[in-house]
């Protein structure tokens, strides 16, 4: 499965890419943030608010109870801040 | 058609592209989004995005647009990379028979764009640089589209 980090978490944890092959216990997208976060303390730091962090499986956007099934590509992010002005 | 690009665009050539050769369009509504200097210190700013993911969103907001209202046309036009105070970051543009369309669809447009769109923008700060919060207001202003039709 390949994860993908945007925006600050990707500078917490130091990579913008990964590809992991979590147990089959993992099952949601809220049990893949819990199996990252014991990856080391950039992880932990970047997961540590669960409020500030989106998610998005094979490019969709999905909350924490979201099967991960076949899915192929996961990312998160920060809640996103497009367009213009602020 | 939408277009993700890192260079600038010319908002006069973007709008005379909509519905080429057409003659039942009545009006077209623009929107063009600029990088805002001045008083609260912002210098340049670095915008991010989940290239693929963006392309879908964008595809999927046109397509609830075109739902809404009569649109006979849309053009959106949105940068990424480090843009300057005063430059351009978004083009958006509905042509439609009737003006109420074309500009209800615009605001639509550029309002769902603020929250559904996967952009994330990094701020210069006087040496520093600091990732934008998302506003709570902008969830509020595309919210309200949610209750409409």
């Amino acid at each position: 499965m390949k994860i993908l980090y945007f925006a600050w978490l990707r500078t917490r944890i130091g990579l913008g890419e990964e590809d992991v092959d979590p147990p089959s216990e993992v099952r949601t997208v809220g049990e893949l943030i819990e199996w990252l976060k014991g990856r080391g303390p950039g992880y932990a730091s970047a997961f540590a608010q669960a409020s500030m962090v989106r998610a998005a499986v094979d490019q969709d956007y999905a909350t924490p109870d979201r099967l991960l099934k076949s899915a192929t590509e996961v990312a998160f992010f920060p809640p996103v801040t497009g367009g213009v002005g602020r | 058609m939408i277009r993700i690009q890192t260079e600038d665009f010319d908002p006069g050539v973007e709008l005379a592209l909509l519905g080429p050769g057409r003659t039942d369009i009545g009006g077209v509504a623009s929107f063009v989004g600029l990088v805002r200097g001045g008083g609260d210190g912002v210098g340049a700013m670095t915008l991010e995005h989940y290239p693929g993911m963006t392309e879908r969103q964008l595809d999927s907001i046109a397509d609830e647009a075109r739902r809404r209202w009569a649109v006979l046309d849309l053009r959106i036009v949105h940068r990424f990379g480090r843009l300057l105070p005063g430059e351009r970051i978004v083009f958006v543009a509905v042509a439609a028979s009737h003006r109420q369309d074309a500009f209800a669809a615009c605001e639509f447009l550029v309002d769902w764009l603020k929250t559904k769109a996967p952009f994330w923008k990094l701020e210069d700060r006087g040496g520093s640089s600091e990732w934008v919060a998302a506003r709570a207001e902008d969830d509020v202003r595309a919210a309200r589209w949610e209750q409409k039709r």
